[in-house]
């Protein structure tokens, strides 16, 4: 890969993360606690290539999110490589704690899908935590079927949807 | 043949006066709520009598609000008042009925009103036009002019009553979610309402987000979920001055699906914690209590009316699905059988039935059936359907129905518990999770 190509997915990788911080940080998102605040500050993304001890590297290069089947929250090999990935990058940079968000599609009631989504939370919670990352410094929470990243009702926005999120935050947990 | 007597209410607070029914008529002017198909009831209601000049104004909107609330029960229909052959000039208990039958009106409600300062009084009768009888005794409301619709409902909830032998609803409120925004980035506030959409006050900025209200059993507190720490917690507010306090729950827990017990003291709700959602109960002075202990999700609880069971939602048989324990715990008995995934169980005030949220072959619907699971009715049918509430009498619900896409907005409906009737509740923006209060006093 030559030098402008690199530059390109580096750019295209910036404004999808945009995109990312956009959707996922809505009003009433976990505020104070992985914020777009915290993790503007601790990013520190400059042009031309990616600090690896940061968290705009965790969110798009190790990837902060992982995806659920239907109604399960069961953890995929594809979601396991992810949040292998993520407990590496968070056995390496041990200054930063970190929220789990889990997310639920809209098929189904309000009450089921806040006890999905804390499941699917749990979940990438816990097999971060067999990878060595102290479970003191993570933390979960769930949206149910409040916030989804897309907006379509359709099987191919619901896939995107039944997500686990990692919203590093700089600090430890309070 | 009866004497009318007119209670006369003396409060400065809005009071009713419940006059006792006398049995008069031969065949009395019936509806049985609960047959299949009816054709509506053709009443007559001419303006109400205007006893002074200032009441003018006052006596065309309280019969307004009469009206909507009796026909907007789908078992009414008014009689327009230009096909009437005798105009209603003065409140008196002599009624010429052939003037009343020759356009078929089968009950005739008259009522005058009268206003000073800023206090309106309110009297009605009902008469049976084809027994030709009064239906009940004469009643009087008394109260500001601020409480107009409510002295409006209370007549109504009368005429209702007398007419069906059932409690009324219209005297009654109703806590929601008022929503604005974008699906990905919607913004929910508390917001409370008349049944019917009316007098809308909101509870809650749009700071955090906001979930499934629910009243106590004396209309005066709500219990809700909120994420104002940034994760879902159950809190209390209290509606007269809209102070909130959070309940104390399971350390490290998320709690959401709130519910007062009949007392109006005991709180059960759902608590997650470290991959599992199991029912806890929360007594006046105690700490939380775990009523359920399986590895499976257990959520929606709800009290029988008596307090002793709880319905619920669990999916420890693959799919969730509806049981009912007993109130201090112990094992569980299903009674959902049919196809599908249920959730949200609701038991009805009157005792007899539990609504329902039904997920089937990509549809969602409302749904009653018996507390044993049996004569399981599916009311409703949409893209997305949920959270069904009961009216205080047991006979109309009240739920959440959202339309599909990026587009999708939420919005209130009713249905009767026979299937008939759905109407759109009109709120000013979007809106979820209707909680129906008591009837008021």
């Amino acid at each position: 890969m030559n030098f402008l190509s690199k530059a390109a997915t580096v750019a295209a990788l910036l404004a999808l993360a945009a995109c990312n911080n956009a959707d996922r940080f809505g009003a009433g998102g976990a505020n104070g606690l992985g914020g777009p605040g915290a993790m503007a500050g601790a990013g520190g993304v400059t042009a031309g290539a990616l600090d690896p001890s940061s968290p705009a590297y965790f969110n798009q290069t190790v990837g902060d999110r992982v995806l659920f089947a239907n109604d399960q929250s069961t953890l995929s090999d594809a979601a396991r490589s992810t949040l292998a990935g993520q407990a590496r990058w968070l056995n390496t940079n041990p200054a930063y704690t970190a929220i789990i968000e889990g997310h639920a599609d809209e098929k189904g009631t309000r009450e089921y899908n806040l006890a999905l989504g804390e499941r699917r939370a749990n979940a990438a919670r816990d097999f971060l935590v067999s990878q060595g990352v102290s479970s003191a410094r993570l933390r979960t929470v769930t949206y149910g079927k409040e916030r989804p990243i897309e907006v379509c009702s359709t099987e191919a926005c619901y896939a995107q949807n039944r997500r686990a999120v990692t919203v590093i935050a700089s600090g430890l947990t309070s | 043949m009866t004497k009318l007597s007119l209670l006369k209410i003396a409060c400065a607070a809005l009071l009713v006066g419940a006059a006792p029914l006398s049995a008069i008529a031969q065949e009395p002017l019936r509806i049985e709520i609960t047959e299949g198909v009816i054709e509506p009831l053709p009443f007559a209601l001419p303006t109400l009598v205007a006893e002074n000049p200032a009441a003018q104004e006052w006596a065309e909107r309280v019969t307004q609000v009469i009206a909507d609330d009796l026909v907007g029960t789908g078992l009414f229909r008014r009689i327009p008042n230009d096909a009437f052959v005798a105009q209603i000039t003065e409140f008196t208990p002599s009624i010429t009925y052939a003037n009343w039958k020759a356009i078929n009106a089968q009950a005739l409600i008259t009522g005058a009103i009268s206003v000073d300062g800023d206090q309106l009084n309110v009297k009605f009768r009902l008469f049976d036009v084809f027994s030709e009888a009064p239906l009940g005794e004469g009643l009087q409301f008394g109260g500001t002019t601020q409480s107009w619709r409510r002295m409006a409902h209370k007549v109504a909830d009368a005429v209702y009553s007398r007419i069906t032998g059932e409690t009324g609803y219209f005297d009654s409120r109703v806590v929601f979610v008022s929503e604005a925004g974008p699906k990905n980035q919607r913004e929910k506030r508390l917001a409370v309402m008349d049944y019917d959409g009316a007098n809308v006050q909101y509870l809650t900025d749009a700071a955090s987000i906001v979930l499934a209200p629910r009243f106590s059993p004396t209309g005066d507190r709500i219990l809700y979920t909120s994420y104002e720490t940034g994760f879902p917690q159950i809190y209390q507010l209290d509606v007269g001055n809209v102070s909130r306090v959070s309940l104390p729950v399971p350390a490290e827990s998320m709690t959401f699906a709130p519910r007062y017990a009949p007392d109006g003291q005991t709180v059960i709700f759902s608590a997650a914690m470290g991959g599992n959602t199991d029912i806890f109960r929360l007594r006046p002075g105690g700490g939380p209590e775990k009523l359920t202990n399986a590895p499976s999700i257990e959520t929606a609880p709800s009290y029988s009316p008596d307090g002793s069971q709880i319905v619920f939602e669990s999916d420890r048989s693959g799919t969730p699905q509806l049981y009912i324990m007993d109130a201090n715990g112990g094992e569980p008995r299903r009674i959902s059988f049919g196809q599908g995934r249920y959730g949200t169980p609701v038991w009805s005030p009157r005792g007899d039935l539990i609504a329902f949220t039904k997920q089937n072959e990509g549809r969602f619907h409302i749904g009653v059936m018996r507390t044993d699971g049996s004569e399981e009715r599916l009311l409703t049918a949409s893209f997305l359907d949920e959270g069904p509430t009961w009216a205080p009498n047991g006979r109309v619900l009240m739920f959440t129905r959202e339309s599909a896409g990026a587009e999708g907005q939420p919005a209130l409906y009713s249905v009767d518990i026979s299937g008939r009737n759905l109407r759109k509740v009109p709120t000013p923006q979007s809106a979820s999770d209707p909680a129906w209060s008591p009837l008021l006093p």
